[in-house]
């Protein structure tokens, strides 16, 4: 670690990638990608997804092959590809979306997984701690290096994973959507560490699909699509409709899409929620939504959104409170209770909860009916399985060749339609969506929100929960806000006047007294 | 015009992939079997063919019962157990004058009962599967003893013997039973929604839950069909030997059945597999017991041998199906 690296940077790029490519089988996956990043710069890499971003990440890391012709320069000097172990030689760190540390092991272990100092065989434990916890300090980190894993909240193990890059004395540190399950604090946190690695001469390559964050970060910003790259633009050229436009390839003009009309005076009630708690996460949680209307549900990750969410659809046992459907109390054991009823719920984990991602596209859809249609009582009908799929991909324009390939095939966002179009076929009367954005690209962002609309304008009740606060505003009627388990306010749109985004922060943090902030 | 093209293309390849995957060991079983006829002369005769049929028939049978359990990522090790069980009860209940046939429906029934058991506990106690199979193997391994006494019961005149060593068109009714078992099992699998829904908690057992699937009735299904085709094998053995020993019938019976759903490609984890690839891989271990007696080989090497193939097997069938995910 030499003291001045910032200046000799500037001529020579710490990482220079040219004429990337990579086929599998027929598919192209990168065509020609060229990227360049100095040292001591957070670059932004974006793109929506199956643009190539992941694939990329991996030719650097080693884990994929280039196809032949492309290279990759380190300090201007070609090195090896394809090879894990090189990559990180040469000081090429990766933290992936899918935190990959032993949770029954110690946060010094996992630092040197691997790489373990030893003498003669012999696990050498006070010395991996010794190098260990100056890194934990260098970081700010509140915990030690005997720590159990186990007992880390997913932010601090992200932490832990930038610790173990550090021991490796990583140049250059590619973060694949770090925040996406963060809370605000630990993404704040992570921010900071990310301006210290900078300090200390680090180039960090930035994947994600957050503007403020890229905003916040980025000195540079390049973007893919359709697996080649299409330009760089410096921190001063930055905006969401440049962005955007370079990452869709056309004009976004109403991104959010929100023709429904909330309903006026009074309209029927679908769903009735009263005191609904578990007594440990969730506190006499009391609202209604009415039919044609959506309701978004804000919040810090952590308030008790996703919890309320299950509990009202007997995903998980409720101890208080009661849940009405047009007026008629339910009793929900199960969520095959409340699909029954007509109460559908979107995990906001698709991969983890929703989907099943070694079965077909025709499957995952039909999944929830497949009851319903047999023959005979339990023999399936494979006709009416396709059609539903046939009619699931038509309306909701998921992109696929053919409905029998697996759904785990698909990129985020048409995996998400896909999950989408199973709950529709259980003709819900009420939906709450749980993060149904997530992870997902711009352009399946907007078809998402034109579903959630046509939704609303057949008048089916939508309960919105999400953490991207433009999108409440953009296509919610009026938002409540969740904080520590309770509902602690509602905020709502009026004619002219979006939900103001400042009230919901206000409430979400608890800056302000909590009563009933309403917009008129 | 084109997308129509590519789409049905697509199609085909979808389809092709699917039928390589469940024909996934049928090459290994060819070779085996060409490669034995070469080295004996007279794997291939009709006369041996039928005498692999049989052999494989009540592994088959077990190892069909082992591929609802594994499909949703369970495991049945007290098939063996209750084999020998369901054996002994058949044997005795054919002893009763005039009324001997009952000894089928009685093995089964057996069968089916430490199924159901088996499956409540894991199903409703949620325990997991591979402790509570392991304690009923040790202790349906005690009943089955308890049944005769520690001694072996016979019936010379055994009223349903017919099944273990007559035949049907020239078919030994062993394999007819092993090949039905394979139908409906098939049947199940693929063509009933009970049969999407073991694949689905298979895949993943959140995800069914929070669709409304009634886990722990599949649960419950599984080990129930299990232990009955664990029971149909104990009638099997029963019809085949004229009698049957508590201590000794059965013993690693689950480690065969399970070699067999294994080297037939279906995943330890759940959720992906079929039952074609679970009779190719019960007749490869059939072939393979055959093919190396035929060939003269030593009880020692055979055993050996036959580990290193199952092994083998199913590290080349791991590289070949990440070879064809990879596209």
């Amino acid at each position: 670690m030499s003291a001045a690296p910032l200046t000799s940077a500037a001529a020579v790029p710490v990482l220079e990638m040219r004429n990337i490519s990579k086929t599998f089988g027929t598919t192209r996956a990168l065509s020609n990608v060229s990227l360049t990043v100095h040292a001591g710069e957070v670059h932004a890499l974006m793109g929506e997804n199956g643009a190539g971003k992941s694939t990329l990440m991996k030719v650097l890391s080693g884990a994929y092959t280039a196809d032949a012709g492309g290279e990759i320069l380190i300090d201007g000097k070609p090195v090896v590809t394809g090879d894990p172990n090189k990559a990180k030689e040469n000081g090429i760190a990766v933290i992936y979306q899918e935190l990959s540390l032993a949770p029954n092991l110690s946060v010094a272990q996992n630092m040197f997984l691997g790489a373990e100092p030893s003498r003669f065989g012999i696990l050498d434990r006070s010395g991996m701690r010794s190098q260990a916890e100056p890194i934990l300090k260098r970081l700010g980190l509140g915990f030690s290096a005997d720590t159990m894993v186990a007992t880390l909240s997913l932010g601090e193990r992200q932490m832990v994973e930038i610790a173990r890059a550090l021991t490796t004395n990583a140049r250059i540190i590619v973060m694949d959507e770090p925040t996406t399950s963060l809370t605000t604090r630990e993404t704040d946190r992570l921010f900071e560490v990310i301006a210290s690695l900078k300090a200390h001469g680090i180039a960090i390559i930035y994947i994600s699909h957050r503007m403020e964050e890229i905003y916040q970060l980025a000195d540079r910003v390049s973007v893919l699509r359709d697996s080649a790259y299409v330009g760089t633009l410096e921190r001063s050229d930055l905006s969401a409709a440049k962005l955007v436009s370079m990452m869709v390839g056309r004009d976004l003009s109403s991104f959010y899409k929100k023709e429904h009309s909330a309903p006026a005076g009074k309209k029927a009630v679908v769903l009735s929620v009263r005191d609904v708690g578990d007594g440990r996460r969730v506190h006499q949680c009391s609202f209604d939504v009415h039919a044609g209307e959506v309701m978004g549900i804000a919040g810090l990750v952590g308030s008790g959104r996703t919890e309320l969410a299950r509990l009202i659809f007997g995903a998980d046992a409720k101890t208080s409170g009661a849940v009405a459907l047009n007026g008629r109390e339910l009793n929900i054991r199960s969520p095959r209770d409340a699909m029954d009823a007509g109460i559908a719920y979107l995990t906001e984990d698709r991969k983890g909860l929703g989907l099943f991602l070694d079965m077909s596209i025709t499957d995952n859809v039909n999944v929830a009916v497949i009851g319903e249609d047999a023959r005979f009582g339990s023999v399936l009908d494979f006709a009416k399985a396709r059609q539903r799929a046939d009619k699931a991909v038509s309306n909701l324009s998921i992109r696929t060749n053919s409905t029998s390939i697996n759904v785990g095939a698909l990129s985020g966002g048409n995996q998400q339609k896909a999950l989408i179009a199973r709950l529709l076929e259980t003709r819900p009367k009420v939906i709450i969506l749980d993060e149904p954005t997530r992870g997902v690209d711009v352009g399946a962002k907007s078809e998402i929100y034109r579903i959630i609309d046509e939704l609303a304008r057949e008048g089916i009740a939508i309960v919105l929960i999400s953490s991207d606060l433009p999108e409440i505003i953009g296509i919610a009627d009026r938002a409540l806000v969740m904080r520590e388990g309770r509902i602690v306010g509602e905020v709502k749109a009026a004619p002219g006047a979006p939900i103001a985004q400042e009230a919901i922060m206000t409430l979400s943090t608890g800056s302000m007294t909590d009563k009933v902030q309403e917009e008129a | 015009m084109t997308t129509i093209q590519t789409e049905s293309k697509a199609k085909n390849k979808a389809r092709l992939g699917s039928t390589l995957t469940a024909l996934g060991m049928l090459p290994v079983l060819i070779l085996l079997a060409i490669g034995f006829h070469l080295l004996s002369g007279r794997f291939l005769s009709v006369n041996n063919l039928s005498i692999v049929m049989q052999q494989a028939s009540i592994n088959t049978v077990l190892a069909a019962g082992m591929t609802f359990v594994i499909l949703t990522g369970g495991i049945d090790l007290s098939v063996g157990s209750i084999l020998a069980a369901s054996a002994m009860v058949g044997v005795i209940v054919s002893l009763w004058p005039d009324i001997g046939m009952l000894g089928v429906p009685a093995a089964i029934g057996v069968g089916l009962a430490c199924g159901l058991i088996n499956g409540m506990i894991i199903a409703f106690l949620k325990l997991p599967p591979f402790i509570v199979t392991l304690g009923s193997l040790t202790a349906m391994r005690g009943i089955a003893r308890l049944l005769g006494n520690d001694t072996t019961v016979f019936n010379p005149d055994l009223p349903f013997d017919f099944i273990g060593n007559g035949s049907l068109f020239g078919i030994p009714w062993l394999a007819i039973i092993a090949i039905v078992t394979i139908l409906v099992s098939w049947f199940i699998l693929k063509r009933t929604v009970l049969g999407n829904w073991i694949y689905a908690v298979g895949g993943n057992v959140e995800a069914a839950r929070l669709t409304g699937i009634k886990v722990p009735l599949v649960l419950l299904f599984v080990y129930a069909m299990s232990g009955l085709f664990s029971g149909l094998g104990g009638a099997m053995s029963a019809a085949r030997l004229y009698a049957a020993n508590g201590l000794q019938l059965g013993q690693a019976y689950e480690l065969d059945a399970i070699a067999a759903v294994i080297l037939g490609g279906t995943s330890f984890v759940g959720g992906i597999g079929s039952i074609w690839g679970t009779l190719i891989g019960a007749l490869i271990i059939a072939v393979l017991s055959n093919g190396l007696i035929l060939v003269g080989v030593s009880d020692i090497w055979q055993y050996i041998i036959k580990g290193l193939v199952i092994i083998v097997a199913v590290a080349l069938d791991r590289y070949r199906a990440k070879g064809l995910s990879r596209t």
